[in-house]
């Protein structure tokens, strides 16, 4: 591009100049709210109760993790439990995913059609909370049970479709010429197609992955009564919700009940929970963006 | 079996052919219907065996009667939703919000979009991409928490700002008229990074060839944002903005609960939406009638809003259309 005839243009400047200035302080802003936690996380609760919350600490003090860490047992169990969620519920999901994906887009398959529009309907129309609660705890059973977080979390229409438009890429020849070799429909997607589209599973795979570890709805409902161990998003809600759960949870410690710091810790728990998330996204971030732009068009 | 009744009825013989032709194709086609049986089953499952229990809405449902048992109503619960003006608030909440996030929500993206293209720097177009995009991926606890350190009245960032320059601290979490504002800047501050990536990937669609050739024609950089950007990402904006139209009754229950507060019957008037409503005839007073009434009610609006924007896409731009 000629630079000669961007130097000269004085709205080019303009635009430029508003956009750093716009940029600079939207990103300044997604960035404060986590800077404040971080920093409440690592400040004495006499400080906080005094100053309030802050963008740096005021008084240092690693008090809150070392109450986290000091009776791990609770803190260790939910990370248990998400990471499991998260590992089974995406390898699970995905795998049933791509099946389906790659059916649905097979151009000689004559109810492509029909199931399309059977996964598809299910966002147009639901029966709602109350008779999906119904199901899951009086027909299905699964109240307390880990299950009815896991398996209701495992496709979403969404997904399906993206699926659907990412394989529809790989050209149909090769799964022609691998019938005409003898395969079998099921073989071709397992040899043949799922090798072929690890971009598509990656993406899916991490829409998945950070469904699960961000879940806290279903857990909620159906997890909050008698279950020991909570999945993290929930054990940070009881955290940030009851200080009496804060107070229990740090019961075993020598700390005193009522100088268990309440403010500190809940901002060290949401550290603790959200910490992995932040540290990974950066790196696979581009896949979502793949994901976007292609979900954004419809299948 | 076909064939056996075509022995002793000839008459049907052509009815039964196309049976027995039917049954030969789901034969050939077995494999692929077998792949697609999970996510059948799943689908059958989850998302319409609970359809039927929308039936919940037509009876007074008590736990010892069960469904099948309890006294069948009619349309009283709607008549007593329409009647304390409650189906009216809830409506207007959830319609006004998804609004204000679809119409707000949309503009800024397009303006984060094309600010971001017009910036050379290639490091910091990334690093503010990735800062941007980092609400996207935490859970709505979080959020509620996020909030809280900057709006609690004894210990928020807020207050401390506003006492720093002398003024009276406020009193967010009991204030309603303070949160459509608040709930609408967190969505925007959570969705805009995500929403932005589908018009910068627009942008960068766009024939480099074409804005050269009107920067060499003389166009200064705010009449190429004018003439070339806007009007390219026009279509995108308009589908975009008629896909989430359909979902206009559908509300985001994470982020209000989690904002609002699980039981802060001050703020209902202004943050009470269609999902907080039904989980709360659930989970707090087990009226699972009127929860269900309140659904019924969504999904069959619902229905009808994204039937008519999907006929508006189809008008628009048939190859964007969903069926």
């Amino acid at each position: 591009m000629p630079k000669g005839l961007r130097a000269m243009d004085g709205s080019a400047l303009l635009v430029k100049g508003v956009g750093y200035v716009f940029i600079t302080l939207f990103s300044a802003a997604c960035l404060i709210p986590f800077v404040i936690i971080v920093s409440s996380s690592l400040t004495t609760e006499s400080s906080i109760l005094r100053h309030g919350f802050n963008l740096w600490p005021r008084e240092f003090t690693w008090f809150a993790y070392q109450i986290v860490f000091e009776n791990p047992r609770l803190i260790v169990g939910s990370y248990v439990v998400t990471f499991c969620l998260t590992a089974v519920g995406t390898a699970v999901g995905l795998f049933l995913i791509a099946m389906t994906g790659y059916a649905l887009q097979r151009p000689d398959f004559v109810y492509r059609n029909h199931i399309s529009f059977f996964i598809y309907f299910t966002t147009l129309f639901s029966g709602g909370l109350v008779p999906f609660y119904l199901l899951i705890t009086r027909y299905l059973h699964l109240k307390d049970n880990y299950l009815a977080v896991l398996l209701p979390g495992l496709m979403t229409p969404f997904l399906v479709i993206m699926m659907k438009t990412f394989v529809r890429s790989i050209p149909h020849a090769i799964t022609e010429s691998a019938k005409i070799d003898g395969a079998g429909d099921f073989t071709i997607f397992l040899r043949l197609i799922l090798p072929m589209s690890t971009p598509a599973l990656a993406t899916i795979g991490l829409f998945l992955a950070i469904g699960y570890w961000n879940e806290w709805y279903h857990s909620m409902l159906f997890l909050s009564s008698n279950v020991e161990y909570r999945p993290l998003q929930l054990f940070l809600y009881n955290v940030i919700t009851s200080a009496e759960f804060i107070r229990n949870s740090a019961a075993a410690s020598n700390v005193e009940p009522r100088n268990v710091p309440l403010e500190s810790m809940k901002m060290a728990t949401a550290v603790v929970a959200t910490g992995p998330v932040i540290l990974f996204y950066p790196l696979v971030q581009r896949y979502f963006i793949k994901g976007i732009t292609v979900g954004a068009v419809k299948g | 079996m076909t064939s056996g009744e075509t022995a002793v009825r000839p008459v049907s013989a052509a009815g039964s052919a196309r049976g027995g032709k039917r049954m030969a194709r789901l034969w050939r086609h077995r494999s692929l219907l077998l792949m697609c049986a999970p996510a059948i089953v799943f689908f059958l499952i989850f998302a319409y065996l609970p359809m039927p229990g929308l039936y919940l809405a037509f009876i007074q449902f008590n736990y010892a009667d069960g469904i099948f048992r309890s006294p069948f109503v009619g349309w009283d619960n709607f008549r007593f939703l329409v009647m304390t003006g409650d189906l009216w608030k809830l409506t207007f909440n959830t319609v006004a919000y998804n609004l204000a996030f679809i119409v707000l929500g949309n503009l800024l993206q397009v303006l984060v979009a094309v600010l971001l293209n017009e910036i050379r720097r290639k490091w910091f177009k990334k690093v503010t991409q990735t800062i941007m995009f980092l609400p996207f991926f935490i859970s709505p606890v979080l959020i509620g928490l996020l909030a809280y350190n900057i709006l609690s009245y004894d210990y928020g960032l807020l207050n401390q700002w506003i006492q720093s320059f002398g003024g009276e601290p406020v009193q967010t979490y009991s204030n309603p008229y303070v949160w459509p504002y608040i709930i609408v800047f967190t969505f925007l501050w959570q969705m805009t990074g995500y929403g932005s990536i589908i018009y910068f990937a627009a942008i960068m669609g766009l024939d480099s060839e074409i804005v050269e050739a009107a920067e060499i024609d003389g166009a200064n950089a705010l009449q190429r944002i004018r003439y070339i950007i806007l009007p390219w990402l026009k279509p995108t904006f308009i589908i975009l903005l008629l896909f989430s139209l359909g979902g206009v009754l559908k509300g985001n229950f994470g982020l209000f609960y989690n904002l609002v507060g699980a039981n802060n019957t001050a703020l209902y008037s202004t943050t009470d939406i269609i999902e907080t409503y039904v989980f709360r005839s659930l989970m707090v007073h087990f009226n699972f009638s009127m929860g269900s009434a309140v659904s019924l009610y969504q999904s069959v609006f619902g229905f009808a809003i994204v039937v008519t924007a999907n006929w508006l896409v189809k008008k628009i731009s048939p190859e964007n259309s969903l069926f």
